[in-house]
């Protein structure tokens, strides 16, 4: 029970519950914070909402909040016409509707606009086709979900769970209703009371405004005994809001109150047209008691599923209890009175509500009645029965299921010509056969045909098979008299099996295809499960989903991920086979922004061709699944269980893939950290030291140039530039660092001969590599290799630049390289000191230093190599050689096909003489 | 300051740079003009006739490689684009728009005169076209009119698109000519992008001339840009 935690904590000490204050705290912020619903609520049109509510905006204007009018219908009276000037009053939105044009309230505009108080006239009015919403008050929650103040009017006999009662008071059905949890929502519930013989009055004197249909029920409508009965509902439903809003209070000032604790309402709700009067007098009963309350059905599983005006009926009555604020739940078992029973002991549910039975009592002989079983092992619980409405036979009986269903010619046929056989054959052999024989054939037919065909085909082929034996078999043959009335029985018999047959056939194959069905979702699911193993990031989850999404549920899908704004339309990454247009992307853009299904067959934008599934996880919304399918979404619970399950999986999958990016964000925010404090620091070191050098000779030479002699200003001179050299080094290696590291230079791989890119590496070193000894041993056949020759110049460059810095000048250096296998390995090796043992893989790292470094390194030239290679997909190593030294191998794949040799196909080698 | 000396127009912003080009040119005999902006610079060359213009790419209310462009268009006056921008594309970019040579920042004086010298030159040149049949430049002696290429006494035999690319780097020695160019001048507009078959005929070009085909002494690659013939 939700105050369990509460009642525990007060029971022990009378003092709050530290988490339940909490929760209150919260709420309480919540409530202030969040947008405000005022109902003006009275018991007949005529009483003045519409008027007090202009009258209350127009002082409130006048104290400068922002009021603004979104709908209001004056009826073309004059003193309420008085009272919307000086008001704000939105545009209307046309909207043509079969031809004819209507002025509705401009949602879009108001939720623009966005006025601190709307108001909006008529809360049960239903909108126009085409609109966002079938209704309004699913506008006005809109509005208060989007932070504006909503102030509106209804009468009492539009509020859902008061529906039949002001129907059976008045004789007049209002098709308009507003849901309770609109009332409930409600912050604040402003009465508009009249007396009747007030309203009367007025209503003579032309003052109240009717609408055109309502004029023929008037005489029914307006009749004293009825607005006395209406009033006293309005007064009842406001003090019960009143009575809450006490026991809310009572209950935040930590009261202990009276009312009856832990009460709770079931109410058994079942795909009967009954149910619904069943359901709002549940509603009613709870709300008296101000008890929780939960619409339970129980469904049989697979076999008995229900056919499909059922189907309807029962969801119907489930949404009803829902928009009355009940919870519901369905439950699964073959004994419903079991599973009710079982539900409400789990739950502490108090009562249970049915509905009276109308069946026949045979009924309950044959199949067990709920009722009494319900009774019998309710227990402590109690169980009130309610009348069915018999008003509810307003609703037609439903349509048998084969009448949708295409007629089966087919199976008719074949129950026709299989009794026929059997006939002829039984004419033809009437010698050998004795009649039994012929029944048991013509019972064979029914079977053959109920396996094959089904289920009315074989009552049909029952049907006709005891026609034709009567006709044929029984004397006197040809007639359809019958002497003998023993042959009743055998008549009676066949048609019973048949019937059985043809029943159990029928329940074969319905649980067959149940259990297919079962089969594609689970095999759907579970293929979907194995592709998202796979999946690593959030665009090939969505891709994955909806790929799936569009094989399950038959039709286009896309999963629309958030994106940068200005990336995409309304700001979605769309993956899939379906390409949302500008329609289906608002409708996306509701789902994902209210967290709630919308467009086709839901209740937003039902007019648009796509319905669109949030993907919530938590209170977050992670994208929206768009189905663009050719029918509506199928709504039984097996499949809402499985897009259910569907929307868990890409939604489970798509956090997995978020988790892992934000995972590696941070490692790479990590690494990148760690690199700039080193960075920070070796550049401080690194910068400052020749900055140094040439900031003291610059002044030296600026301050003291006479006393200096010609030799020491040479020297001077000479560490600037050299100096200012070392400096462009390093800020060149930092930005090429740089410029790697940032992973947006992909290497521009060209064919080009080796010989070109070493020749310009040493092009570039001449003066560095001035008197030192170096050999090149590249193979004349070494054919074109495909790398980016800029970046493997640097890599000559610093390698070379490398092994002259730490190898004194009489050191040969040498330079190999050959082409094997596609891939190109290089070489460069010196007899140096080598490499201090264990240095192998750390002089690859970021401004790590050798112990032999001369001046001028700054520790990037290896880091940039091996960010070079490895940029080609390749490898680069350091060792110490035998015989002394170190060396850089680096190995790279280079493509196959390498053009060898001077041969470039189809380029003209002969030019004209005379052009030359 | 000389008033026979080649006038010199500075297009560059920081004025540190101007006035160290200043100092470093005044010093050689040159006469200087100098801007600070695109506008400026452009106003200047129609103005004073500059024999070579320095221009910084990136100018506060204009870029670099537009000017040159512009002045493209009527002028054939030595560009050389000093820029801090060290990237080939760069460098393509602003050569292939028409400028003669590129100077990376930083840069020592001496490499500056240098490219300025061979500008000028250059400029001289290609005012008298046919010139001198024969050209030399250190070791390398080509006789245009008896199309024959020694390298000191030693004779060289080159085909002639080897022949055509050699003239080519030999008329401009010392100046950067890009992938586009030469191919451009050797093979034709419609061979601009085959830069790999450039590759492979400089290979085998250097093969025939250099001593040394992996340590080039003649024929120099600006690695992603070009190539260039070293003058002396």
């Amino acid at each position: 029970m939700a105050n369990g935690r509460e009642d525990e904590g007060m029971d022990d000490e009378r003092r709050p519950d530290p988490d339940a204050l909490l929760r209150r705290v919260q709420a309480e912020e919540a409530r202030r914070t969040r947008a405000r619903l005022r109902i003006y609520f009275g018991y007949s049109p005529g009483v003045g909402k519409t008027f007090t509510m202009l009258e209350v905006a127009r002082r409130l204007r006048a104290d400068g909040t922002d009021v603004v009018v979104g709908g209001v219908e004056t009826h073309g009276r004059q003193e309420t016409a008085e009272l919307l000037k000086g008001l704000e009053v939105l545009p209307r939105r046309a909207v043509e509707y079969r031809g004819t044009l209507q002025q509705e309230f401009d949602l879009d505009g108001a939720l623009a606009r966005k006025p601190k108080v709307l108001l909006l006239d008529e809360l049960a009015h239903t909108n126009a086709e085409g609109s966002r919403h079938p209704k309004r008050w699913q506008d006005a929650i809109e509005l208060l979900e989007a932070g504006i103040d909503v102030w509106t009017t209804l009468n009492v006999q539009h509020v859902e769970s008061l529906n039949d009662v002001v129907a059976q008071i008045t004789f007049v059905r209002v098709r308009e209703t507003v849901p309770d949890a609109v009332l409930d929502r409600a912050d604040e519930i402003e009465l508009v009371d009249l007396p009747p013989d007030q309203l009367l009055e007025r209503l003579r004197e032309g003052k109240v405004y009717l609408p055109e249909q309502a004029r023929r029920a008037v005489d029914n409508f307006f009749r004293r005994g009825n607005l006395l009965a209406l009033r006293e509902l309005a007064l009842r439903r406001t003090a019960e809001r009143v009575d809450a809003d006490v026991a809310a209070y009572r209950h935040q000032h930590e009261i202990r109150s009276t009312w009856a604790a832990g009460e709770r309402i079931l109410v058994c709700v079942g795909p009967s047209p009954t149910s619904a009067s069943l359901i709002r007098g549940g509603r009613r009963m709870a709300a008296g008691l101000r008890a929780p309350w939960v619409a339970a059905y129980v469904e049989a599983p697979g076999a008995f599923a229900l056919t499909g005006p059922d189907r309807d009926r029962l969801q119907a009555n489930l949404r009803l209890a829902e928009s009355l604020g009940g919870e519901v739940v369905r439950l699964t078992g073959a004994g419903a009175s079991e599973e009710i029973l079982r539900y409400a002991r789990e739950h502490n549910v108090t009562r249970i509500v049915v509905g009276k039975p109308t069946h026949r009592r045979w009924r309950d002989v044959l199949r067990g009645s709920f009722v009494s079983e319900l009774v019998r092992g309710s227990g402590t619980i109690e169980v009130h029965f309610i009348s069915g409405d018999e008003g509810g036979a307003e609703e037609p009986p439903a349509p048998r299921e084969t009448a949708a269903r295409p007629v089966d010619w087919l199976g008719y046929g074949m129950a026709v010509a299989g009794v026929a056989a059997v006939a002829g054959l039984g004419v033809a052999l009437r010698d050998v056969l004795a009649m039994p024989d012929v029944a048991v054939l013509f019972l064979l037919v029914i079977m053959v045909v109920a396996a094959r065909c089904g289920r009315w085909p074989a009552l049909a082929a029952a049907a006709l098979s005891v026609a034709a034996y009567d006709f044929c078999f029984v004397p006197p043959f040809y007639t359809m008299t019958v002497h003998d009335t023993r042959h009743f029985l055998t008549f009676g018999m066949m048609f019973a099996v048949g019937l059985v047959i043809s029943a159990l056939v029928d329940l074969l194959r319905r649980q067959e295809r149940a259990a297919r069905a079962r089969e594609a979702r689970t095999a759907a699911l579970h293929a979907l499960s194995r592709e998202l193993v796979g999946a690593t990031d959030a665009r090939q989850v969505a891709r994955i989903a909806a790929r799936q999404a569009g094989a399950a549920l038959g039709g286009e899908a896309a999963v629309l991920l958030p994106g940068a704004p200005g990336n995409a339309p309304l700001g979605f990454v769309a993956e899939g086979a379906f390409r949302p247009g500008d329609n289906a992307l608002s409708v996306a853009r509701w789902a994902f922004d209210h967290g709630r299904p919308a467009g086709r067959g839901t209740d937003t934008l039902p007019g648009s061709p796509a319905i669109c599934f949030p993907l919530l996880s938590g209170t977050r919304t992670l994208g929206v699944l768009a189905v663009h399918a050719a029918s509506n979404p199928p709504d039984d619970p097996e499949s809402r269980s499985h897009i259910d399950a569907f929307l868990r999986q890409t939604t489970l999958a798509l956090e997995r893939a978020r988790f892992e990016e934000e995972a590696q964000a941070a490692a790479l925010r990590a690494r990148t950290e760690e690199m700039r404090s080193s960075l920070l620091s070796a550049v401080s070191h690194d910068l400052r030291t020749p900055l140094a050098a040439i900031t003291g000779a610059a002044t030296t030479l600026r301050d003291d140039p006479e006393r200096l002699d010609s030799r020491q200003r040479r020297e001077l001179t000479e560490t600037i530039c050299g100096e200012a050299e070392r400096m462009g080094r390093l800020i060149g290696n930092l930005l090429d660092m740089m410029r790697l590291e940032s992973g947006r230079v992909a290497p521009r791989r060209e064919w080009v001969p080796l010989e070109d890119v070493v020749g310009s590496a040493l092009g570039r070193l001449e003066s560095r590599l001035e008197g030192r000894d170096l050999r090149t041993d590249l193979p004349d056949d070494l054919p074109l290799v495909a790398i980016d020759p800029v970046l493997f110049e640097q890599l000559f460059v610093n390698l070379l630049e490398n092994a002259a810095r730490h190898t004194p000048r009489e050191a040969l250096i040498e330079l190999r390289a050959r082409v094997a296998d596609g891939r190109l390995e290089v070489e460069v090796a010196d007899r140096g000191p080598g490499l201090p043992p264990g240095e192998e893989e750390r002089v690859f790292e970021k401004f790590h230093r050798g112990p032999h470094a001369g001046a001028g390194g700054v520790g990037l030239g290896l880091p940039i190599c091996r960010a070079i290679v490895e940029a080609h997909g390749g490898t680069i190593a350091a060792a110490n050689r035998e015989g002394g030294g170190a060396s850089f191998r680096i190995v790279v794949p280079v493509g196959a096909g390498s053009v060898t040799g001077p041969d470039p196909g189809g380029l003209p080698d002969v030019l004209p003489e005379a052009k030359a | 300051m000389s008033e026979e000396g080649p006038r010199v127009l500075i297009v560059e912003d920081e004025p540190e740079v101007r006035r160290f080009l200043r100092t470093a040119l005044d010093v050689q005999g040159f006469r200087v003009v100098e801007a600070a902006t695109a506008k400026e610079g452009l106003a200047a060359a129609t103005t004073y006739n500059p024999e070579v213009i320095l221009l910084d790419l990136g100018l506060p209310d204009g870029d670099g490689i537009e000017i040159t462009r512009k002045v493209r268009e009527w002028s054939r006056v030595p560009i050389i684009v000093i820029s801090a921008r060290g990237r080939e594309d760069d460098k393509v970019g602003a050569l292939d728009a028409g400028a003669d040579d590129y100077l990376t920042k930083p840069f020592g004086v001496n490499e500056l005169l240098a490219r300025v010298r061979v500008a000028l030159r250059h400029a001289v040149q290609s005012a008298s076209p046919g010139g001198d049949p024969v050209l030399e430049i250190g070791t390398l002696r080509i006789d245009q009119s008896r199309r024959e290429v020694r390298i000191g006494e030693r004779e060289v035999k080159l085909t002639p698109i080897e022949y055509r690319l050699l003239v080519l780097l030999a008329r401009n020695a010392g100046k950067v000519l890009t992938h586009r160019q030469i191919l451009r001048e050797v093979w034709g507009p419609p061979y601009v992008g085959e830069v790999q078959y450039l590759r492979v005929f400089m290979a085998q070009l250097r093969r025939k001339v250099e001593a040394e085909p992996a340590r080039p002494r003649l024929l120099l690659t600006e690695q992603g840009v070009g190539y260039r013939l070293r003058e002396g």
